[in-house]
C-alpha cells in the first residue's frame, strides 16, 4: 500500500457533478459504453471484433448457403464457399434415426414423445400430481422405452437389433438412461455415505471417490472391455448396454455428491420432527428429508444433467454412433465429403446441443430464482 | 416400543439399532460383496483362459513394437518396452494439460472479470462466449478444431511460409529448432539468483511493512530483477542462439521441432472450454466478495484500482482458488478425450494401443485409472490443507 494508492480528494470534499439526466440512447450509450477511457477502448476494441467476425458467418451460414442438392457438387461447386445445408437435409432422418428401419421409426417417435411428456410433468413446477409424474418417468417410461425401441414379439412389435439405433435416438436414450438411473442410485448413494454403518459408508465413499477421479472415457472403456470378462460368456452384455452401465455409473457418483449437499441443506429441526412423530429411517428420509433435499438442490441436480446431457458424445469413442457418431459419419462419406459439409455438420450438431444444454441451464436459473423468492418469503415475518 | 435415544447430530438420523443387528447388517453386506468378487474373479479367470490372455504385469518388459508419434523421452518401436510407452503417454498427457492449465487461466480470468464489466458491450460479449462454448460438449469442440480447422489447412507442398522460417501445412507447425550454447547456462543461473533474490526481496519487505509500516515497492523490482539478470548474464557472455535450417523434400520436412496437429487442437479446444468454466469461477469468486468491504475501501480514500487490488482480490481468491483447482483438474481428465482424434496420451498409448496388442484389459485399464485416480486424490488433499489453512485465517 502506497500513498499513491488513495485518491487525491481525500479530505478536501470533492464536488461530485450532478447525476446526468437519464434517458436517451447517447446517455445510455455514455454511462454503458464510454465511461472511462479504458471503456472506450474496450468497447472500440469488441466494435472492431464484432465488426471483423460477423459478416464472414452470416455469409458463411446464410448468404452463401447451399440449400438444396443431392451430392457435394452442388456445394463444391458454388461460387462463394458457403455452408452446405443441403447435407444436412440429406442426412437429416439419418441423424435422428440411425439405421433404424424406416417402417418402424414411429415406435422412436412415440418414445420420443414419451420422454418429453415425461420431462415436462417432472420438471413443470406447477403440473399436477407430480408423485405420479416420478413413477411414471422412473418406472413407466423405462419400461415402455424397453418395449418400443427394442421390440417385443409378443405384442407385434419385431426386435430392433440396438446396432442398427443412432443419432439422436440413442443420445436421448443413453442421456435417459443415465438420468433414470442415476438419480436414484445418487440418492442411495448419498444416504450410504451419510449412514451410521461404517462398511456401507466406506463402500459410498471409495465409489464415489473413485469415480469422480478418473475420467469418463476409462470408464466407458471399463465397461466395454471389463464388463464382458466379469460375466459368463452367454451374458455378455450388449455393446450399447455396456456403455449405458458405464455412463450412469459415471452420473451416479456426480449426483451423489449433488444429493449430498442438498441433504446437508435440510435443517436438523426437520430429522428430529420426523423421528418425534415416530417415522422410521426410511420414511424419516423418503418422506421428509430426500423432497426437501432434492428440491433445494435442483438447480445442481440440473446442471449434473446438462454435463451428462454432453458427455453422451463419448459414447462415440467406444464405437457407438450418438448424434455426434452419425454426423462424423455423414461427413466422411466419400459423396459429402469436403471442408464445408464438415463445418455445416459439426455447426449443426452445436446448434442442437446448444439449444438443449443452454435451455436446461435457462430452466434451473427460473428454478434457483423461484426457490430463492419463497425462502425470502419464509423468513419474511 | 419406541427407543429413547439421544438427539441427533446435525443432519443425521441415528437409527435405534442393537449393535447386534449393526453387525449382523455389516457382515451381510460383507459376504455379498465377497461373493459379488468371487464371481467376477472366477469369471475372469475362465473368460481370459479361453481367449488365451496372460495376467500379470510380465508384459511390462516386453518390446512393445508400435510407433508413437510424439515422444518426449527416447523411444523407439523395436527397442523399447510397453512400460516405456506408458511413460511417453503420460508424458504427454501432463503436457497437454499444463499448457492447456496456463492458456486456460489467461484466457478464463479476462473473460470473467470481463461478464462483470461496467462495459455493455464487453459483459455481453463474455457471456456470449461463456455460454455459448459451455454448452457444446468438449468432443464436437475438439472434432471441430481437429477436422474442421488444422486438417483443411494447405497440403505438405503448399505448406503456409511463416516469418522466421516457419511451416504451418496439416501434417502440423514446423519450427526451426534453437540451438542453445553454452551460455545459456550462465542466464539460467542467473534467473535461479533472480528468483531467490525476489523471494529475499518480499520477505524482507514484508517484515519492514510489519515492524515500520512503511510499504516498500515489490512488483517492479521483482521484475526487474527476473528480466535483468539474464539479460546481463547474456550481454556479458554474447548471444550464442542460433536456429536449425528446416530441411525441406518432397515428403517430409525435417530437422526441427514438430509440432503435431492433434496436439494443437488438444490444447486449444481444452483451454478455450475450460476457460469458460473458469470465467464462471472468477465470477462467482468476485460476486462472494460482499459489497460492504469495496464500499468500506472507496469510504477510506482507496483509489479503485487499489481498492481492487488490496480488498477485492485477495478475498476473491480464498473463493476462486477451490473450484479452480477442480477445474485443472476437469481438464486433465478432458484430456483423456486425446483418444478421439490420435494424440498419443495415457489414454490413447496405454488403454488404447498396449491394450489391443497385449489383450490384458484389467491390468492395463487399472493401472490408466490408478494414474488419474492419484493425481485426482493427492491434488483434493492439497486443497483440504488449502481449505484448513484458510479457516484459521479467518478469524
Amino acid at each position: 500500500m502506497t500513498d499513491d494508492d488513495f485518491a487525491s480528494y481525500r479530505g478536501t470534499g470533492v464536488r461530485r457533478p450532478p447525476p446526468p439526466t437519464s434517458g436517451g440512447a447517447a446517455d445510455w450509450a455514455r454511462r454503458n459504453l464510454f465511461s472511462s477511457p479504458l471503456n472506450v477502448a474496450l468497447t472500440l476494441g469488441c466494435l472492431i471484433l464484432v465488426i471483423w467476425a460477423a459478416p464472414p458467418l452470416i455469409r458463411f451460414f446464410l448468404l452463401d448457403a447451399v440449400w438444396s442438392g443431392t451430392n457435394r457438387d452442388a456445394c463444391v461447386k458454388s461460387a462463394a464457399l458457403g455452408a452446405c445445408w443441403a447435407f444436412v437435409r440429406a442426412w437429416f432422418s439419418y441423424f435422428v434415426y440411425g439405421f433404424y428401419p424406416a417402417s418402424e421409426r414411429w415406435r422412436v417417435d412415440l418414445f420420443f414423445a414419451a420422454l418429453a411428456l415425461g420431462l415436462v410433468w417432472l420438471g413443470w413446477l406447477r403440473s399436477p400430481r407430480r408423485s405420479l409424474g416420478a413413477i411414471y418417468f422412473f418406472v413407466v417410461l423405462p419400461l415402455l422405452s424397453f418395449v418400443l425401441l427394442h421390440g417385443a414379439p409378443v405384442m407385434g412389435l419385431a426386435v430392433v437389433p440396438t446396432a442398427l439405433w443412432g443419432g439422436i435416438l440413442v443420445t436421448m436414450v443413453v442421456a435417459t438412461v443415465g438420468i433414470v438411473v442415476s438419480l436414484p442410485l445418487g440418492a442411495l448413494l448419498a444416504l450410504a455415505r451419510r449412514s451410521e454403518i461404517p462398511l456401507l459408508r466406506w463402500i459410498a465413499v471409495a465409489f464415489i471417490e473413485f469415480v469422480r477421479g478418473v475420467p469418463l472415457i476409462t470408464v466407458l472403456f471399463m465397461a466395454s472391455v471389463m464388463l464382458p470378462l466379469f460375466v459368463p460368456e452367454r451374458f455378455a452384455p450388449d455393446k450399447l448396454i455396456r456403455a449405458l452401465v458405464g455412463v450412469a455409473l459415471f452420473a451416479s457418483a456426480y449426483m451423489a455428491e449433488v444429493v449430498r449437499g442438498g441433504l446437508a441443506a435440510v435443517p436438523a429441526g426437520q430429522y428430529q420432527a420426523a423421528r418425534a412423530l415416530g417415522l422410521g429411517y426410511w420414511r424419516t428420509m423418503g418422506l421428509v428429508v430426500l423432497p426437501q433435499a432434492l428440491r433445494v438442490t435442483l438447480p445442481n441436480i440440473v446442471s449434473i444433467f446438462i454435463g451428462l446431457f454432453k458427455d453422451t458424445t463419448l459414447v462415440f469413442v467406444v464405437g457407438i454412433f450418438d448424434f455426434l457418431g452419425t454426423v462424423e459419419t455423414a461427413r466422411g462419406d466419400p459423396r459429402w465429403a469436403a471442408p464445408n459439409t464438415t463445418i455445416t455438420g459439426y455447426a449443426f450438431a452445436a446448434a442442437f446441443y446448444f439449444v438443449c444444454c443452454y435451455g436446461m441451464s435457462r430452466y434451473a436459473y427460473g428454478v434457483e430464482r423461484r426457490l430463492a423468492r419463497s425462502r425470502g418469503a419464509v423468513k419474511r415475518p | 416400543m419406541p427407543i429413547i435415544s439421544p438427539i441427533p447430530l446435525q443432519g443425521q438420523v441415528r437409527r435405534p439399532r442393537l449393535r447386534f443387528g449393526l453387525l449382523a447388517v455389516q457382515v451381510g453386506l460383507a459376504a455379498v460383496i465377497c461373493v459379488l468378487i468371487c464371481a467376477a474373479a472366477f469369471n475372469v479367470a475362465q473368460n481370459l483362459s479361453r481367449a488365451h490372455i496372460a495376467s500379470g504385469f510380465g508384459f511390462w518388459n516386453n518390446t512393445a513394437g508400435f510407433d508413437i508419434s510424439q515422444t518426449l523421452i527416447g523411444y523407439s518401436a523395436n527397442a523399447s518396452t510397453f512400460g516405456r510407452a506408458f511413460w511417453v503417454g503420460l508424458l504427454n498427457t501432463l503436457v497437454v494439460a499444463a499448457l492447456g492449465i496456463v492458456f486456460a487461466t489467461v484466457i478464463g480470468f479476462p473473460i470473467g472479470l470481463g461478464r462483470l464489466s461496467s462495459n455493455w458491450l464487453v459483459a455481453r460479449l463474455s457471456g456470449g462466449y461463456i455460454e455459448i462454448v459451455r454448452n457444446v460438449p468438449l468432443l464436437l469442440q475438439l472434432l471441430f478444431w481437429y477436422n474442421a480447422v488444422l486438417k483443411t489447412l494447405p497440403e505438405l507442398r503448399g505448406s503456409l511460409r511463416l516469418p522466421g522460417g516457419a511451416f504451418l501445412n496439416n501434417r502440423g507447425l514446423f519450427l526451426p529448432r534453437a540451438d542453445f550454447g553454452a551460455p545459456f547456462a550462465g542466464a539460467f543461473i542467473a534467473i535461479v539468483v533472480a528468483v531467490g533474490a525476489a523471494i529475499a526481496l518480499r520477505i524482507w519487505a514484508r517484515r519492514r511493512f510489519g515492524v515500520t509500516g512503511q510499504p516498500v515497492p515489490v512488483v517492479w523490482p521483482t521484475v526487474a530483477l527476473l528480466i535483468g539478470c539474464p539479460l546481463i548474464a547474456l550481454a556479458i557472455a554474447g548471444v550464442p542462439l542460433q536456429f536449425s535450417e528446416l530441411h525441406v523434400s518432397r515428403f517430409n520436412i525435417s530437422g526441427g521441432v514438430e509440432i503435431l496437429p492433434e496436439f494443437a487442437a488438444l490444447v486449444v479446444a481444452l483451454s478455450i472450454y475450460t476457460a469458460a468454466f473458469i470465467a464462471e469461477v472468477v465470477r462467482a469468486g468476485v460476486l462472494a466478495v460482499e459489497r460492504g468491504q469495496l464500499e468500506a475501501a472507496q469510504s477510506l480514500g482507496l483509489r479503485p484500482h487499489a481498492a481492487l487490488r488490496l480488498i477485492v482480490i485477495p478475498q476473491a481468491m480464498r473463493v476462486i482458488i477451490p473450484p479452480l483447482t477442480s477445474q485443472y483438474l476437469n481438464l486433465l481428465k478432458n484430456s483423456s478425450l486425446a483418444v478421439a482424434i490420435g494424440y498419443p496420451d495415457l489414454v490413447q498409448v496405454f488403454a488404447g494401443s498396449v491394450l489391443n496388442i497385449t489383450g490384458q484389459a484389467v491390468e492395463v485399464i487399472a493401472v490408466t485409472m490408478a494414474v488419474y485416480l492419484a493425481i485426482s486424490l493427492f491434488v483434493s488433499f492439497l486443497m483440504n490443507l488449502y481449505a484448513r489453512g484458510m479457516s484459521i485465517a479467518d478469524y
